[in-house]
């Protein structure tokens, strides 16, 4: 047990690996938030006047609305105008290739080991970059164009596919939806733009590593994937942050369209700096998922691992319209030291035998709260409609918290809900049989943990699954209450 | 009763309450404990404040060899004149004789809350009534209270009020009912206070009004080492929501309650737990079983709360549904908030349609449909009803279910009948 108490301390002494900060002169909008700087984000990326207008609309609507309380996350109150809303690398001419792309651009992926044209050529991954908030090197476009592919940054498909983006764009998520999607509808500076066409599978997974970098620059990004008939792609997720004192606001929207037969997987590691041992600074991370099945026997499914963040609001969803469409979330959320997590995810079973399957491992550790929510409706039209979910919380050490609020809403007899949720330790038995065997206190925990997520962990592309069994590992090997 | 006859400091507690109840004014659906029932909907906001009863006084068979006490419309009418067992004291809140007992009790168990009608109780209700079980005083024979309501020519609110104190190592059984005629609003509250090593059984009935609307608030304090177990049978009212507020204060303490539900027509059935566990060695357990037919809806909203230190907790919770008309709905919010990490705490929630490979089983048996899917409905709740172990009142309770239960059947009939 003491060893135990030793393990902790260490764990929660170390230090943010991906900390450091790269200075690049940055092409700022002044401080705060007003209607000029909503024009100017939008003038500064040669918008069309319908997107200005949608922006302008969300933004009149964001002022009228209060920040939402209904989770179950405790922080100071934001100061909206106390950030910059824009913030894009220096252009020179902008890169034709990856060598004119700055090095120290470059570098910053290095040390986060994502080197750009290794990746890109050894596993087969095509990356949009962002840095802060502009879109600096897309990789593998050339193939992708090939086969109809579009992969591009929000920002040159507003330009290059102005039709994909007006018919899609806030169709999942609308501008109104909530507090976080209005104000990011207002502000929203670049994202990543996916679509793929009719019965195209995509070869490659799609990747793109966001990374906030400028001091005080909230993100505020914008991700569209449409999956035309009977298409299927893989997108993933991954992020790291620099250390910073303060606080950073992240509130980014992500809609995804399956039309029929279409398949979306979407996966996210999200490793943002957590704040210090003493839950000082952190990411805030205030996000909006949603996938919208809307053609028969499409699929989404939403595999996250969040270990990061100080505060994480994130509610991946599925809106289930199409017939036989079937919507999956698969979470692990870790949490540390004062990190709160608040995130589960909403199935809306709209169709006939529409498909739901959850499975959500909280592990909750040091002073952290971690939080399952989560909804589960079913119309009344949605004859035959079918949900599993399962909800398990690991309590490392007597000072944190783990929570379960799920919603489960049914109108109509022949669909069929099961819920299930646990609350448990690891248990000395295990950790004895594991020591007996020759592990350390540390393999053990990890292979404990890591056998615990392993439903999740499983859903993860295998680019993802080493990376992720490794995080969980880092974050909370030794630490037995 | 009338407000200038209270002692001083149950005026002073009315008041607050009043005042609070005023500000506040019924919860609606925008405060999440009342997200998915509405009860100001039916307009109970308006309905007058129930006078003294007039008239004869219902009839309403006992259950068995009981000591009883009945109350019409909030006002207690009838208590017991028989010689009680010694060390027991059945008393009214404000006679004075408990007064102690009552003042250390009283609105100590349940929420403080303004939107909680609990605190509107406080504020209206008539005659209440404590019911005292010394220390070490085991009374075999149960308790039962009848709270009976009578709708007039308009619909009439009233607020039933109890407190039972059972001392250290007493043990009881309380048999609450509530029935009536007409259209009224009930809007009850029982405080059980429990010392340590003492135990109460709790079986409850809400078979009201077809037009009734009732809303009961139960607050449990459980001291270390007291048992309370409960069953909760819901059949009547239009719409009915049953909420129970229980703290685990002592160690060791172990809390239980079963319910089972039956919706049929427009009813509204909505039962809301909190279950609090503040102190370490608790256990608690909770099944809840409806069946809803029609366009009823039941709702389910659970709350277990482990406290920091609270250890060795062991909770678990369980929602089953079966939906059994496609415009029938269910709600169900089952939540856990942990704050201590040796423990054991797990729910489940399910809602769906009879099981038709059991249904399959039945009928390759040559029983018919409509035989098969009762049989297997009353073995659904049956779990909850062996629960009862009075005899009398388990076969009562399962009569109302079974009753009501062929009645939604009789009509199914006939409707296949005519669409035959």
């Amino acid at each position: 047990m003491s060893d135990g108490m030793e393990q902790v301390r260490s764990l929660t002494d170390q230090k943010y690996k991906y900390g450091f900060v790269t200075d690049i002169e940055a092409d700022v909008a002044p401080k705060g938030l007003n209607e000029d700087i909503i024009r100017f984000i939008s003038a500064k990326k040669g918008e069309p006047e319908w997107l200005l207008e949608w922006r302008l609309k969300a933004y009149k609507l964001w002022l009228g609305e209060i920040e939402p309380n209904w989770a179950k996350l405790h922080h100071p109150p934001i100061d909206y105008q106390d950030a910059y809303y824009y913030s894009a690398p220096k252009k020179k001419d902008g890169p034709k290739s990856l060598d004119e792309v700055d090095p120290k651009l470059l570098e910053t992926y290095e040390k986060l080991g994502v080197p750009l044209h290794e990746r890109a050529a050894l596993a087969g991954v095509a990356v949009d970059a962002v840095f802060d908030s502009v879109s600096v090197a897309t990789t593998y476009k050339g193939k992708l164009e090939e086969m109809g592919i579009i992969f591009t940054s929000m920002s040159e498909a507003v330009k290059k596919h102005p039709d994909l983006v007006r018919k899609y764009l806030g169709s999942v998520v609308p501008y109104s939806d909530n507090y976080f999607a209005t104000l990011n509808s207002a502000v929203f500076t670049d994202g990543s733009f996916v679509y793929v066409p009719p019965g195209v599978r995509c070869p490659m997974e799609l990747s793109t590593y966001f990374r906030m970098n400028a001091e005080k620059t909230g993100q505020f990004e914008r991700t569209l994937i449409i999956a035309d008939k009977g298409s299927y792609v893989s997108y993933l997720e991954g992020c790291t942050a620099p250390m910073r004192d303060e606080n950073q606001l992240h509130a980014a929207v992500v809609e995804l369209v399956a039309l029929d037969e279409a398949e979306i997987k979407y996966s996210t590691v999200q490793n943002w700096y957590p704040g210090d041992e003493q839950g000082r600074g952190g990411i805030y991370n205030f996000v909006t998922k949603r996938g919208a099945c809307r053609g028969r026997a499409s699929r989404i499914s939403w595999t996250q691992v969040e270990t990061g963040s100080a505060i994480t609001w994130k509610y991946p969803s599925c809106i289930l319209q199409g017939d036989d469409s079937v919507g999956e979330f698969y979470s692990v959320a870790i949490t540390n030291n004062f990190q709160q997590a608040d995130t589960g995810t909403k199935m809306i079973h709209i169709g006939r035998n529409t498909r739901s399957r959850i499975i959500s491992k909280g592990i909750s550790a040091g002073h952290a709260d971690n939080t399952y929510r989560g909804l589960v409706r079913v119309l009344p039209k949605a004859h035959g409609a079918r949900n599993h979910t399962q909800c398990d919380s690991l309590l490392i050490g007597d000072r944190c918290g783990a929570h379960t609020t799920p919603y489960i809403e049914s109108r109509n007899s022949s669909a069929r809900i099961e819920h299930e949720a646990t609350t448990s330790k690891i248990s000395e038995e295990q950790l004895f049989y594991a020591r007996q065997r020759g592990l350390s206190e540390e393999e053990a925990v990890s292979l404990i943990v890591n056998g615990f997520c392993r439903d999740v962990l499983q859903h993860l592309p295998m680019e993802f699954a080493v990376e992720a069994q490794k995080l969980v590992a880092i974050s909370l090997e030794g630490s037995v209450g | 009763m009338t407000g200038t006859s209270h002692p001083d400091w149950l005026a002073s507690l009315r008041r607050v309450a009043r005042a609070k109840a005023d500000a506040a004014g019924l919860p609606t659906r925008r405060d999440e404990a009342w997200k998915y029932t509405d009860v100001a909907a039916l307009g109970v906001g308006s309905f007058l404040l129930a006078e003294q009863p007039r008239g004869a006084v219902p009839e309403v068979a006992p259950l068995g060899d009981t000591i009883r006490l009945l109350l019409v419309n909030g006002n207690l009418v009838a208590a017991p004149d028989e010689p009680l067992p010694a060390g027991v004291v059945v008393d009214r809140l404000d006679s004075g004789f408990s007064a102690g007992v009552v003042q250390a009790h009283l609105g100590q168990v349940i929420p403080a809350d303004a939107k909680s009608l609990a605190t509107l109780n406080s504020a209206l209700f008539a005659d209440g009534v404590v019911l005292r079980i010394g220390a070490g005083v085991k009374v075999d024979r149960p308790f039962e209270i009848v709270s009976f309501g009578q709708g007039g020519d308009e619909p009439v609110a009233f607020h039933p009020r109890c407190l039972v104190v059972v001392e250290e190592g007493g043990s009881a059984t309380l048999i609450e009912r509530h029935l009536g005629s007409g259209s009224y609003f009930s809007n009850s509250v029982v405080e059980i206070a429990l010392a340590d090593g003492a135990s109460l059984h709790h079986y409850k009935q809400q078979d009201e009004a077809a037009h009734a609307v009732h809303v009961a608030t139960t607050g449990v304090s459980l001291a270390g080492g007291a048992r309370y177990a409960g069953v909760l049978v819901q059949t009547g009212a239009r719409l009915a929501r049953h909420e129970v507020h229980a703290a685990l204060g002592g160690q060791d303490a172990s809390f239980g309650l079963d319910g089972a539900y039956l919706g049929a027509g427009q009813q509204h059935l909505d039962t809301t737990t909190f279950v609090n566990h503040v102190a370490p060695g608790g256990a608690s357990r909770q099944v809840f079983k409806g069946v809803l037919d029609d366009q009823a809806r039941g709702v389910y909203q659970g709350t277990v709360l482990v406290q920091r230190g609270a250890q060795k907790t062991d909770a678990h919770q369980l929602s089953k549904a079966l939906l059994l008309s496609p415009h029938a709905e269910m709600d169900g919010k089952p939540e856990l908030e942990i704050y201590a990490d040796d423990v054991k705490c797990g729910h489940g929630c399910t809602v769906g349609d009879i099981d038709e490979t059991a249904l399959f089983y039945l009928r390759a048996r040559g029983i018919d449909e409509a035989t098969a899917r009762h049989l297997l409905i009353e073995a659904f709740l049956a779990e909850v009803l062996d629960q009862i172990e009075v005899e009398p009142v388990r076969q009562a309770f399962a009569a109302v279910l079974g009753e009501r239960l062929e009645g939604a059947h009789a009509t199914r009939r006939s409707d296949d009948h005519r669409q035959g």
